[in-house]
């Protein structure tokens, strides 16, 4: 994908180094500072929010496909001008197999596993997120058929990606935000294990933008951002343990890079001036039309 | 309470030697900001289970503190007092729990984007420490011995791919008696030079026989401590409420008995075993983490002039809640996947000697267990080269650290 892209070297995270809010903080384009380990909104207005709201879009266009329970909150914010039911609709898939799987005996653990970081953290759900019966009435899946798919699978960001495939084709929103977190098992410190969630996510990355090719919706007008929330320590950092933790705050825990391709995007360039992650949701809103007022960042030259 | 207003009594729930040590020093402590000496009282409130080398390094730090000039103080500590913290914190009970005193100081700077000016703080101190500490130079050489591979009869993806450019890389070792020569180059070392916790064996599986002069931690040894600890985990989290910082306390509040280490053993080895298990992410899980996590700590902790470890294979990779359970008996392993994992584990091990003092001259060598592939550094040795040399373990040793 890589030549196909516009390729980003240098994107920085200037704020708190957890999934949770690290995530909100790309989806709001401030550096939020809520718990990372509590399910709550974020504090400023989502892009999908500002995309709704801007732009006149029905709920049905703006999605978030998010691994772990912990990410339940990430469609809207809690401000006051925003808020509640002005955001995207959250569907966690490994909320849903759980509850398909209450209802007849099945072994799906593998794809339930949940927070690496802190196995301890799976809190409860509190509304607004997909629900298992609106299954058939908006994925046009059955849950028989769901589970039947979810076998064939070997890891939670398969099945993220799986879902995230079936709302293209049922729903086509046009801004679909999908969150993966297989890599995560690096906190386990088998760096093995690492480099395999690493591979399977590039994997699953191709095969979203090949799906991308070949559904008429999407082919030739659609831009697609990948980019981590944020790095890893640094092996050289004492305070650290090299790729197992993302603690230390230091250069290589915050640095990380990004590629946008497809429309609008120009191909084969890489870009090494600095950026911040929370340039990202002013650069969608220039992209697409919407004005993310509230938003730190600054839109990124080299991409518009 | 701020530090100004220590008094002894505040340091009745330390431990003998601890709150000996505090006391000898109260009216240096008291001048110390309380955006640092939180940090300082989590080491010296462990004094007690502390290893030789770290009671040394916390009496010259107090010392050093308690000899430094007015203008030296305020040159050392006002970028801390440049660091302002909430009420909340300030009433938070750092004396007794500096530990997670820190964690949330740790919060509140990220939240109020204070950590980079504390991080360059703690570096400047760090540093300016250093410089007026002097240290006695090491008996010996420092040696770091890694075994890697257990249980694989063969690998094709070249292996010591970080640590090659640093070293001399030998593909014709001799691997009959590795283990033995290595433990007996080892246990050669203990009696030469006799220091206490100064030569470890660190072993991923079921320790091999060793020599009684070196300190040993085994994955299969505390089988019976993690088993213990994952279940009183499992029954913490079933709890209602208990959330991450919650368990987290917990953890830090455990004592070796609590798991069922007995007082017969050395205290300060079951508190480091201990620490291991609950402070250690996955060493409860992986015997491939677990080695690399207690070499890295052995090394920054006691700071042996001689560290073996031998990899073993960890368990196949299954769901998190099902691993933490620990459900089920005999689970599969995964030689391969170890492998890789500890060709990682010695990479760290090697940067986790060269922090120590002497690092200059510091040797390490890592062999692909029962193979005949193995890389030395030594300053004695060309970098970045290889060597089709027919050796045996012993001999590469003494060639490492001749």
């Amino acid at each position: 994908m890589v030549p196909q892209s516009s390729f980003f070297t240098h994107v920085t995270n200037q704020g708190f180094l957890g999934h949770y809010v690290a995530t909100a903080s790309l989806t709001t384009g401030v550096y939020e500072t809520l718990n990372n380990f509590s399910a709550v909104a974020p504090e400023h207005p989502t892009v999908f929010e500002y995309f709704r709201k801007d732009l006149k879009r029905p709920a049905s266009d703006t999605w978030v496909v998010a691994p772990s329970n912990g990410f339940n909150r990430i469609g809207e914010s809690d401000c006051r001008s925003y808020g509640p039911g002005t955001g995207a609709t959250v569907i966690l898939p490994k909320h849903l197999l759980s509850a398909a799987t209450s209802r007849g005996a099945a072994d799906f653990d593998h794809l339930l596993r949940d927070n690496y970081e802190n196995p301890l953290y799976t809190p409860q759900l509190g509304g607004g997120e997909f629900e298992l019966q609106q299954l058939d009435g908006i994925l046009r899946l059955s849950v028989a058929d769901f589970m039947a798919h979810a076998r064939t699978l070997s890891s939670p960001d398969e099945l993220s990606i799986y879902i995230a495939k079936r709302l293209m084709q049922q729903e086509a929103p046009s801004l679909l935000w999908i969150t993966m977190h297989d890599i995560d098992v690096a906190h386990s410190g088998a760096y093995s294990l690492y480099i395999e969630g690493i591979r399977r996510t590039d994997r699953l990355c191709a095969e979203l933008w090949k799906a991308v090719q070949e559904n008429p919706e999407y082919a030739g007008n659609t831009t697609l951002f990948i980019l981590p929330d944020f790095g890893r320590d640094s092996d050289y950092d004492a305070g650290g343990n090299g790729f197992q933790h993302h603690r230390t705050g230091d250069a290589a825990s915050r640095t990380t890079w990004m590629m946008a391709l497809g429309a609008g995007v120009r191909e084969g360039v890489i870009f090494n001036d600095p950026m911040q992650s929370i340039d990202l949701v002013p650069s969608l809103g220039a992209i697409m039309g919407f004005s993310p007022t509230q938003s730190q960042g600054k839109p990124i030259k080299d991409l518009l | 309470m701020l530090p100004r207003d220590l008094q002894p009594e505040n340091f009745t729930s330390y431990l003998p030697e601890a709150r000996k040590l505090v006391l000898d020093y109260i009216e240096a402590i008291r001048q110390l900001p309380v955006t640092f000496l939180p940090s300082l009282l989590r080491e010296v409130i462990e004094y007690d289970f502390k290893f030789p080398t770290e009671r040394a390094a916390i009496d010259k730090e107090l010392s050093t503190i308690a000899t430094l000039s007015p203008s030296q103080a305020k040159e050392w500590f006002q970028p801390f007092q440049s660091i302002s913290i909430s009420s909340k914190l300030e009433d938070f009970d750092w004396i007794n729990s500096p530990a997670q005193f820190i964690e949330q100081l740790s919060a509140y700077l990220w939240s109020s984007h204070q950590l980079d000016a504390f991080r360059k703080a703690a570096t400047d101190y760090g540093a300016r420490l250093h410089g007026a500490v002097t240290q006695p130079p090491l008996p010996t050489r420092r040696l770091g011995l890694a075994i890697i591979g257990q249980g694989v009869s063969s690998y094709e993806v070249p292996l010591f791919r970080s640590l090659r450019a640093h070293g001399t890389y030998f593909n014709q070792i001799k691997p009959e008696n590795g283990l033995r020569l290595l433990l007996a180059a080892a246990a050669s070392r203990a009696e030469a030079h006799p220091v206490p916790f100064g030569h470890w064996y660190v072993d991923g599986g079921a320790e091999a026989e060793h020599s009684p002069l070196l300190t040993c931690v085994s994955y299969q040894a505390m089988q019976p401590m993690r088993a213990a600890l994952l279940k009183s985990m499992q029954s913490q989290i079933e709890r209602p409420g208990m959330g991450p910082e919650q368990l987290r306390t917990y953890l830090a509040r455990m004592s070796p008995s609590d798991l069922g280490a007995g007082d017969a053993g050395n205290a300060v080895l079951e508190h480091f075993k201990l620490k291991i298990l609950t402070e250690g992410s996955g060493t409860q899980i992986f015997a491939t983490t677990f080695a690399q996590w207690t070499t890295r700590e052995a090394l920054r902790r006691a700071e042996p002039l001689t560290l073996l470890v031998r990899f073993a294979p960890r368990q196949r990779q299954r769901p998190m809640n099902e691993l933490l359970s620990n459900a089920g008996g005999n689970h599969e392993l995964d030689p391969k996947g170890s492998l890789v994992d500890a060709d990682m584990g010695a990479y760290y091990h090697w940067i986790n000697q060269q922090r120590l003092q002497g690092y200059e001259q510091s040797a390490f060598l890592v062999w692909f267990e029962g193979h005949s592939q193995a890389l030395v550094i030594a300053p004695t040795l060309p970098r970045g080269t290889q060597s089709s040399s027919s050796l045996d373990l012993g001999q590469l040793v003494d060639l490492a650290v001749s």
